[in-house]
């Protein structure tokens, strides 16, 4: 194989796991702090995917033509409502099933899964959707055939999510907030007793998780250009992947668990074969269950007796 | 006694309250749908414009807000108070009944006109309706199959139809590379599901229950990618011809086709296609009989009783000397058994099969069939499984609109009643000296 | 370690350490269960007592040390088949490796409880929704004719052994007194039966190491005086050792015959309840050092 070819695989692996990556914050946040899996999480990401396609559309019927702007109302408009699904769905799915049986609320959330893949299906139709290509300009290097292109928007993936990333971690360690959330996750009936209203922190997890899918829908949607109702589901799972690589419960894990599979996943397609990637990147997850449930950064966990 | 607490329903004054916060709670309500209805319903992609719909979500909204404004007053009355009581007190109250044995025996002549009329139905339903009858027959199974794995063990499988597919792929392969007929592949496809249940079982059922659903649902999916990416073998998309089943030989075929006698002819009646979905309706209802036997036989078992306790309690079930796994292994590769067996039966019943039958949405609906039946109850599987094959024919309009509403059942049964529609029962014990 | 020839030791726990990652749970514990014997496990809160056993059930896999339980027919090492990490050298020697596989495959906590040993827990672990009479036929799931088809088909075999169950499992609630609830829900026992089940249910499994952690905690005392008779009972009647952990003195000082004191992780004294009553660092841990020296000065 020649060295462009495995350099453009990188190049795309780090894009693929910078998204990845980005979902796997709400999956990892949210086990942290209710020890459930987000199954309507990957859908969330597919609704982000829409709005954003339809606010583009929007701003470009009232003939806003300046791109910069027209990408921040959309980035802005796409995490609030996002952000607004994640709280409706802990709200609806979540809150009336504290306490309930374990298996409640895993069930809830697959209904949810199923009323938003639906619901969206039933008002846009099944058929893929799009944007135009909107930014167009790519860096290259090399000549010839032998050459490795970098788009501006794969930069711009990276670039935005490492900076969310950092973003999230100073919240999540250095404010008020954060360390809420930090108390609510370590033990949350004793931080109840200390005055945190924990229902409050949970739904805000929920949110600052369905915001970071929000990120990743605007920059994929950006990126591929399509999508259909059905792109949660497959993506979902392989953010999930990412969280239980990198380590559920941990940030740093998730960002690092996605870029590990984006990267693998790229490599794979790459020199391997593309049909089977999806079957890779789950694979991948069941491998990683058997040898090191705890994840890369994860923390043991001690079983309580 | 239940309006004890001091109720804001007497005076004019706290009319006027509870009316402003009723009117607050209904535009939060109607806001929020907006908000979240708004762009997705409202403004429909075509291409890269937008078509104007908004009309939709701010029916919507107005509908919920209307709803919220209601309910939020109606809280406030004493009715409302009671019900909302009445509400709470049977979340609070146990979920199970205890009965003796000779309350179950009474149940018992209700179960001969049960089976009686779906003996005779094949006989008087059209076509079309046996199809959906098998169809119906198809999804009891998968339920009662399931309902082990999540009613009784508490197992989470969200790719279940995995084994549906591994079943179904099982007939159709084997009869083209192997030569199997479909009493031969029947047994073996069962097994072959059973296998790939233990292979993805043995590892995963010894973490924490999330990690199956979620490994699970994975699983399903492979097995759906490798079905429509393996062309070579599996004939991808395109899919591969299933054989009809064979009665002591003899086909349901207007001509022999695989060197046996045709059905119609040894018995001398004219050919009817019918006939093989009647054949095929009638084996099946006898499988689903005897695994109606085999579950309530399994439930008063070791076995039965051991996947209950881990269900309740899997730390104390080790304290007790059981092993999780195995025995968690074992509810596991029952279910998949039977989603094979069914998966057989759904090939059959089509003759032709390929990947798009076993996507997530079909695991889902078989989890929707157990979750409104109730988890655990046999009876409350059986009656779900049939009403929700048999509505979305009835209401044909309405096609569009079944996973939705799936979906909508779901979350409410989970808030509402999360044991299911049927109280669930066990049975009591009758020791020598204890029971009067 | 000499070994009394009259009442030689059920259980002997040598050097056992844990560690929670950077924190030191049990530093070097060690002491020894006599057969036959009623013994305790006390100390303040958090002296690590309720990872003893933890460690001693197969919940937790020891840091180090050995945990060895004496049956009639061999010594068993409870570390052993909870299932260990690979080492280097099982790669060279087959049988160890084959060794260490089953047991990583196959072993766990259950093995331990199959070894003898039964516990409680601090906080009921009953099945809720399952019955009292069910909760007990669960515990000797062991002891049943589990075979699938002998169960399918209903053969006389497994209806005796169902039958034998059963009537086990009555022998047992009434030995506890719950004989009333034998079919009510395990959950909607009060509280005190729920604690007396849990030791019947335990009892079903056919320890012949008992451990109960805090059998008395949330009782009345009129509930605690029949739970210490019960568990003398126990131990007189049915061929069982008990090690438990308590935190009303009362009733470990009247019950226990053996006493072993923690405290931040570490046996502080071991002996019979007079002498660990008198114990200066037993005292001082209880009442604070300074207390202590006040007492002495």
């Amino acid at each position: 194989m020649d060295w462009h070819i495995l350099a453009q695989q990188l190049v795309n692996g780090l894009t693929l796991g910078s998204i990845y990556g980005l979902i796997a914050i709400g999956y990892t946040m949210v086990y942290g702090i209710v020890g459930m899996i987000n199954f309507a999480h990957g859908d969330v990401y597919m609704i982000s995917a829409y709005v954003t396609a339809i606010c583009l559309a929007v701003l470009f019927s009232f003939g806003i033509d300046s791109l910069p702007f027209a990408l921040l109302v959309t980035l802005a408009v796409t995490m609030l409502i996002t952000a607004a699904y994640g709280w409706t769905i802990e709200r609806v799915a979540y809150r009336p099933l504290r306490g309930a049986p374990r298996l409640a609320p895993l069930i809830s959330a697959i209904g949810m899964s199923l009323v938003l893949q639906n619901g969206v299906q039933l008002s846009q139709g099944a058929k893929t959707q799009g944007v135009p290509s909107l930014i167009p300009a790519t860096l290259r290097f090399g000549e010839g055939n032998d050459f490795v292109q970098i788009t501006l928007v794969q930069l711009m993936i990276i670039v935005v999510s490492l900076t969310s990333m950092a973003a999230l971690t100073w919240l999540i360690q250095r404010t008020s907030l954060g360390r809420q959330c930090r108390a609510t996750q370590q033990d949350r009936r004793m931080a109840a007793i200390l005055g945190i209203n924990t229902d409050r922190i949970i739904s805000t997890v929920f949110v600052i998780g369905a915001a970071m899918a929000a990120i990743a829908g605007v920059l994929v949607t950006l990126n591929y250009g399509s999508f259909d109702f059905y792109i949660g589901f497959v993506t979902g799972i392989k953010a999930f992947t990412a969280a239980v690589l990198g380590g559920i419960g941990s940030l740093p894990g998730a960002m690092l668990g996605g870029l590990i599979l984006g990267l693998s996943e790229a490599l794979f397609s790459g020199m391997v074969n593309t049909d089977y990637k999806d079957v890779f990147a789950f694979s991948l997850l069941v491998l990683v269950l058997i040898f090191r449930p705890t994840g890369l950064l994860g923390k043991p966990e001690v079983e309580k007796v | 006694m239940p309006f004890t607490t001091a109720l804001p329903a007497t005076t004019g004054v706290r009319w006027t309250l509870v009316f402003r916060q009723a009117v607050l709670e209904a535009t939060a309500a109607f806001a929020l749908a907006l908000l979240l209805l708004g762009p997705i319903v409202g403004l429909v992609l075509d291409g890269y414009e937008v078509k104007n719909e908004l009309q939709r979500p701010l029916l919507i909204a107005a509908i919920i807000a209307i709803g919220r404004f209601l309910v939020a007053l109606a809280m406030h009355t004493p009715a409302g108070q009671a019900m909302l009581e009445r509400f709470n007190a049977r979340r609070r109250q146990p979920g199970v009944l205890v009965v003796s044995i000779p309350e179950s025996n009474r149940q018992r002549w209700w179960l001969l006109v049960i089976i009686a009329l779906a003996l005779s139905l094949p006989f008087l339903a059209s076509k079309y309706w046996l199809t959906v009858l098998i169809q119906a027959m198809i999804y009891v199974l998968l339920g009662l199959g399931l309902n082990i794995v999540v009613g009784l063990a508490g197992l989470l499988d969200l790719g279940y139809v995995a084994f549906y597919a591994v079943g179904a792929y099982g007939l159709a392969l084997g009869a083209q590379y192997l030569d199997l007929g479909f009493w031969s592949a029947l047994p073996l496809a069962a097994m072959l599901a059973a296998l790939f249940g233990c292979i993805l079982g043995f590892p995963v059922l010894r973490m924490h229950g999330d990690y199956l659903a979620i490994v699970t649902l994975g699983f399903g999916e492979i097995i759906r990618l490798v079905l429509n990416n393996w062309l070579e073998f599996t004939g991808g998309p395109n899919g591969v011809a299933a054989p009809a089943p064979q009665l002591f030989g003899l086909e349901f075929t207007r001509t022999a086709k695989e060197g046996g006698v045709p059905f119609h002819e040894y018995f001398q009646i004219a050919y009817d296609p019918t006939h093989r979905f009647i054949f095929i309706y009638l084996a099946l209802f006898l499988i689903v009989c005897l695994m109606v036997v085999v579950v309530t036989r399994l439930r008063n078992m070791p076995v039965g009783r051991a996947w209950e306790a881990l269900r309740e309690d899997e730390i104390a079930c080790r304290a007790l000397g059981i092993n999780h796994v195995l025995v968690k292994l074992s509810a596991f590769m029952m279910g998949a058994t039977v989603g094979g067996i069914a998966g057989v039966f759904f090939a059959t019943y089509q003759g032709f099969i390929n990947p798009t039958s076993f996507n997530f949405f079909e695991s889902a609906l078989i989890v929707a069939i157990v979750v409104l039946g109730g988890l655990g109850s046999t009876t409350g599987v059986i009656v779900a499984a049939v009403v929700l094959t048999i509505l979305p024919e009835l209401l044909r309009a309405f096609a569009d609109y079944r996973v939705f509403t799936f979906g909508v059942l779901m979350v409410l049964m989970m808030i509402w009643r999360p044991r299911g529609l049927i109280r669930p029962r066990r049975r009591a014990f009758e020791v020598k000296g204890l029971c009067p | 370690m000499t070994i009394d020839p009259i009442h030689p030791p059920i259980l002997e726990v040598a050097g056992l350490t844990m560690r929670f990652g950077g924190i030191l749970a049990l530093n070097d514990i060690s002491f020894e269960v006599k057969q036959g014997s009623i013994s305790a496990l006390i100390g303040p809160n958090g002296a690590g007592k309720t990872t003893v056993f933890n460690c001693l059930t197969g919940f937790y896999k020891a840091t180090e040390g050995q945990i060895v339980l004496h049956t009639p027919r061999a010594a068993i090492d409870l570390i052993n088949i909870l299932g260990q990490p690979f080492r280097a050298s099982d790669f060279i020697n087959p049988a160890a490796f084959a060794d260490r596989l089953y047991y990583k495959m196959f072993g766990g906590t259950h093995r331990v409880t199959r070894a003898g040993i039964a516990r409680t827990f601090q906080n009921v672990r009953l099945f809720k929704e399952m019955t009292a009479i069910e909760n007990l036929l669960v515990a000797q799931h062991l002891q049943l004719n589990r075979h699938l088809m002998a169960g399918l088909l209903q053969t006389a075999a497994y209806r005796q052994s169902e039958r034998d169950a059963l009537e086990r499992a009555y022998a047992w609630l009434k030995v506890f007194g719950l004989a009333e609830d034998a079919n009510r829900l395990a959950g909607e026992l009060p509280y005190g039966h729920q604690r007396r089940l849990e030791i019947a249910r335990a009892m079903c499994t056919g320890p012949r190491l008992l451990c109960l952690d805090e059998p008395a905690a949330g009782l009345n005392p009129r509930e605690t005086a029949e739970l210490s008779e019960l568990i003398r009972r126990l131990r007189d009647e049915h061929e069982v050792t008990i090690l438990l952990i308590e935190h009303d003195m009362g009733l470990v000082m009247g019950l226990s015959e053996h006493i072993v004191v923690l405290d931040y992780g570490e046996v502080i004294a071991d002996g019979d309840p007079r002498t660990v009553a008198h114990h200066p660092a037993v005292l001082a841990a209880y009442l604070g050092t300074e207390a202590v020296n006040d007492d002495e000065s």
